[in-house]
């Protein structure tokens, strides 16, 4: 039965080529542009650690002064030196990191290669089994090293080919800012995205280069960079940033369960309160304990440009479907006098309904497969833009499923009003017309 | 021309009626607000950085190797002496950052010391005497520099600067009298005294976090000795910008080559800078163009089909009509002002919906209010389009010979 229907459907089709077309080109039109946008927004809004982001949590605490104080304002979204030494020490998580940002001038041993930066992360030891990041060669450094001040480094595979050709580089030496470091670790391919742990850096910046012990890079003068904010009398001074108040540091945290959570923003709070007894903060406990998704929410990562072009792809797919209905209820109404010979030669109502959904689905397949080569131009203009996410925007398994589902789900929905309309005919009156 | 007999028809195709003009509401709205919101980027890329845009370009300069910040200070006053000496730079000037730079020094300013608000927030330029020369802005008020004022900054200083220059903008917001040059202002660092007032000079991020103080900016006298590197801000002789972008790296590897300026953006005009600073507002309005024009199109489209389905349906009583004396310009406007009285409801329901729309992305997107002359183009637009799309079925009907009424099918 489903291939007579289809046959019918086809010859249907055919006989209104320009409508056809016209219909097609409309759900394509629809679905290219929402799938493309949909496409983009779920890329952007992923879990970067899928598995491990729901251990991870953002401690806030409001070490600032009382000028521009209001209560339960939002603590800063980094924390001071002073605060970060301490939570590292208090070694309260499971496991814990304190990082910031920052740029190295890279000198190759190479003669003929100039020297270039490049953009690195100064942590501690717990930065790579906390965050799952994968090593092509050697390890990460243990808390020892962040002790010691060791020059120690981890590179990228990127870093890693361009100086060493690819090869196992750990032993190696590479000089940085004047200054010898060993490399001890290379990371396989790790593209975190967002860039969670650090969103001053662009929400979607690659991973950066270098890895460096953040006491080492400290010792060593290296330049932060990223954002600090300062009150009272600070100034954003690099060569006393261990004691000026100012917050520059990314503090993250390990918890494991539930209980630990609770008992962790409890730790916060008495941390807050014991440091204005002795007269380091000034305004009341303000703790906040943001989980890693929650904290790119408090943070707007996903653009609100993203957010707003979905929205009106979906607008779009709206009135392209309204059109449909109206085109297809003009083309079952039209052929009333065809079906009103079936329903007389004995089809029942719910099989000429079943015969005019199966003409719809045919659009609707069409219409998806159209849609699907859209959002794929769609995407790769979308790749063409100098965004930093834009190299992101590809169609995964997921979406190309969803695409489907939604252009076949939306034009069969579409179909159904025409569909009754058209089996609501009387098929007396229309055999007496003719 | 008769309107109940076109209303009594249309009641009899209830669905159709009602489809042309959902799509025509939704049309609306959608068009209204792509509209407003293509003329809102449009508004925000023109705005004027204050700058002589045509000739000046930026160098980031990035050192290599340990430096103390005295060093560093030397250093940056030897390039800039060696950028001046070209003959084809006007101009140039240490700074921290530039108009459309995306990011930068901000701080809060004060007029009495014991204030817990700020007044205003300001953007922190850094530059010497030849600043405001170098960027083109005009000084309208008190005096520039002098060179003896000119001092370094190492980061570990404090941000307390003896004088400052500040914009109108600025200006006018702390001092609405109109009399800031020699008025004491708190800065972060403490107080300093307002020598002089620029016009025009926009403040280094356009992004809506900074929109507050847009082009509140207070210029420092100090050069900032980072020992990662700054800016060096230059103006190139007219019609020579290209020779100048050309010659400026070329002379400073020559003076000093443990530096890097990277070879993608390390030098960059100043409509390179623009053209950055703006490409997503750019691309957004380019989309929204791009969608409104596909979207009207559809919506004809689906005009002149369900209208062409219509005429084909009544072509007996077309024909009925014309045997009884009905002429074709009657059958035309019968279908034109059945087209007109769909859009007009279609249109009704679409301004609400464009405004219910505007509302709620004024509470997610942080929009500015629909301004009705949007809304007002809009209706027009989807009335003319509308009539436009109707005119060529409705032709077809008005050439339905009289003798359509005798036949039988």
């Amino acid at each position: 039965m489903f291939s007579y229907y289809l046959d019918l459907a086809l010859r249907s089709l055919r006989r209104n080529r320009v409508l056809t077309a016209l219909m097609v080109l409309a759900i394509a039109l629809g679905i290219g542009a929402s799938m493309t946008t949909l496409t983009v927004l779920h890329v952007l809004s992923g879990d970067p650690l899928p598995g491990t982001s729901d251990t991870l949590f953002y401690p806030q605490i409001d070490p600032r002064d009382m000028d521009g104080y209001e209560p339960n304002k939002e603590p800063p979204r980094q924390v001071t030196w002073t605060d970060g030494q301490n939570l590292m020490r208090a070694k309260r998580g499971d496991r814990q990191a304190l990082m910031t940002g920052g740029a190295v001038p890279v000198q190759p041993a190479q003669s003929g290669m100039e020297p270039f930066y490049s953009d690195a992360r100064y942590t501690t030891a717990d930065f790579f089994p906390m965050f799952k990041v994968p090593f092509l060669y050697g390890h990460g450094w243990s808390a020892a090293d962040d002790e010691s001040k060791a020059r120690v480094v981890v590179i990228t595979r990127t870093l890693n080919d361009k100086l060493f050709g690819g090869k196992d580089s750990t032993g190696q030496t590479l000089r940085m800012k004047d200054l010898a470091f060993q490399v001890i670790g290379v990371l396989d391919t790790w593209r975190p995205n967002p860039h969670f742990y650090d969103v001053y850096m662009g929400n979607y910046a690659a991973s950066e280069d270098v890895f460096v012990p953040l006491s080492a890079s400290r010792d060593a003068h290296f330049d932060h960079n990223g954002s600090t904010d300062c009150w009272g009398t600070g100034g954003g001074d690099p060569e006393h940033a261990e004691t000026s108040p100012c917050v520059w540091l990314q503090f993250w945290v390990q918890l494991d369960s539930a209980a630990k959570v609770a008992s962790y923003k409890e730790f916060l709070v008495h941390y807050s309160q014991e440091q204005k007894s002795l007269g380091r903060f000034e305004r009341p406990a303000n703790v906040r304990l943001p989980g890693l998704m929650e904290w790119l929410d408090i943070n707007k990562v996903v653009p609100g440009d993203v957010r707003l072009q979905t929205w009106l792809a979906f607008g779009f797919l709206l009135v392209c479907l309204v059109n449909t209905i109206g085109l297809m209820l003009a083309k079952f109404l039209r052929r009333a006098g065809e079906l009103g010979v079936r329903r007389a030669l004995g089809a029942s109502k719910r099989e000429v309904f079943a015969q005019l959904l199966v003409e719809s689905g045919v659009i609707g397949l069409a219409g998806g497969i159209g849609g699907l080569v859209l959002a794929f131009i769609g995407l790769w203009l979308v790749r063409l833009q100098p965004s930093n996410y834009a190299s992101l925007a590809h169609l995964d398994l997921k979406m190309l499923l969803i695409t489907f589902l939604l252009a076949i789900g939306s034009t069969l929905l579409a179909g159904l009003l025409p569909a009754w309309r058209a089996c609501q005919i009387t098929p007396a009156l229309q055999l007496k017309s003719q | 021309m008769q309107i109940k007999p076109i209303l009594s028809a249309l009641r009899r195709h209830k669905a159709g009626t009602f489809l042309i003009a959902m799509q025509i509401a939704l049309t609306l709205a959608i068009v209204c607000n792509a509209l407003f919101i293509i003329q809102q980027r449009l508004v925000h890329l023109s705005e004027p950085t204050g700058l002589d845009e045509p000739n000046i370009f930026v160098v980031q300069n990035e050192w290599v190797g340990q430096a103390t910040a005295e060093q560093v200070d030397a250093k940056m006053r030897e390039d800039i002496s060696v950028l001046r000496a070209l003959p084809s730079v006007q101009d140039a000037t240490p700074s921290n950052s530039y108009p459309l730079r995306g990011g930068g020094w901000d701080d809060g300013i004060k007029l009495k010391p014991e204030q817990l608000q700020d007044t205003s927030g300001a953007a922190i330029y850094f530059g010497d005497d030849h600043f405001i020369d170098t960027l083109g802005i005009k000084l309208i008020a008190g005096r520039n520099f002098r060179s003896e004022e000119i001092t370094s900054m190492n980061v570990r200083d404090r941000l307390s600067p003896p004088v400052v220059i500040v914009t109108k903008a600025l200006a006018d917001k702390l001092f609405p009298n109109g009399d800031a040059v020699g008025k004491t202002i708190y800065l972060v660092g403490g107080p300093t005294t307002i020598i002089g007032v620029v016009e025009l000079l926009q403040s280094q991020s356009v992004d809506r976090w900074a929109a507050g103080f847009a082009y509140r900016s207070v210029i420092v006298p100090k050069r900032l000795a980072i020992s990662l590197g700054g800016w060096y801000v230059v103006r190139a002789r007219p019609g020579q910008l290209d020779a100048a972008m050309r010659a400026a790296p070329k002379a400073l590897f020559e003076h000093n080559p443990r530096r890097v300026i990277n070879d993608e953006d390390g030098i960059q005009s100043f409509s390179q800078v623009r053209s950055r600073a703006y490409e997503r507002d750019r691309g957004m309005a380019i989309l929204m163009g791009v969608i409104c024009v596909v979207l009207l199109a559809i919506t004809a489209a689906g005009i002149v089909g369900l209208t062409s389905f219509w005429v084909g349906q009544r072509r007996k009583q077309i024909g009925v009509r014309r045997a009884l004396g009905a002429t074709r310009q009657d059958i035309l406007h019968y279908f034109m002002t059945e087209n007109f009285l769909i859009s007009c409801g279609g249109v009704v329901v679409g301004i609400l919906l464009a405004v219910a729309i505007n509302l709620w992305l004024v509470t997610r997107f942080e929009m500015h209010r629909l301004s009705l002359v949007y809304v007002l183009v809009g209706v027009v637009i989807l009335l003319l389009l509308g009539q436009g799309a109707v005119l060529a079925p409705a032709m077809r009907a008005s050439r339905v010979p009289p003798v359509e009424a005798t036949r039988s099918v």
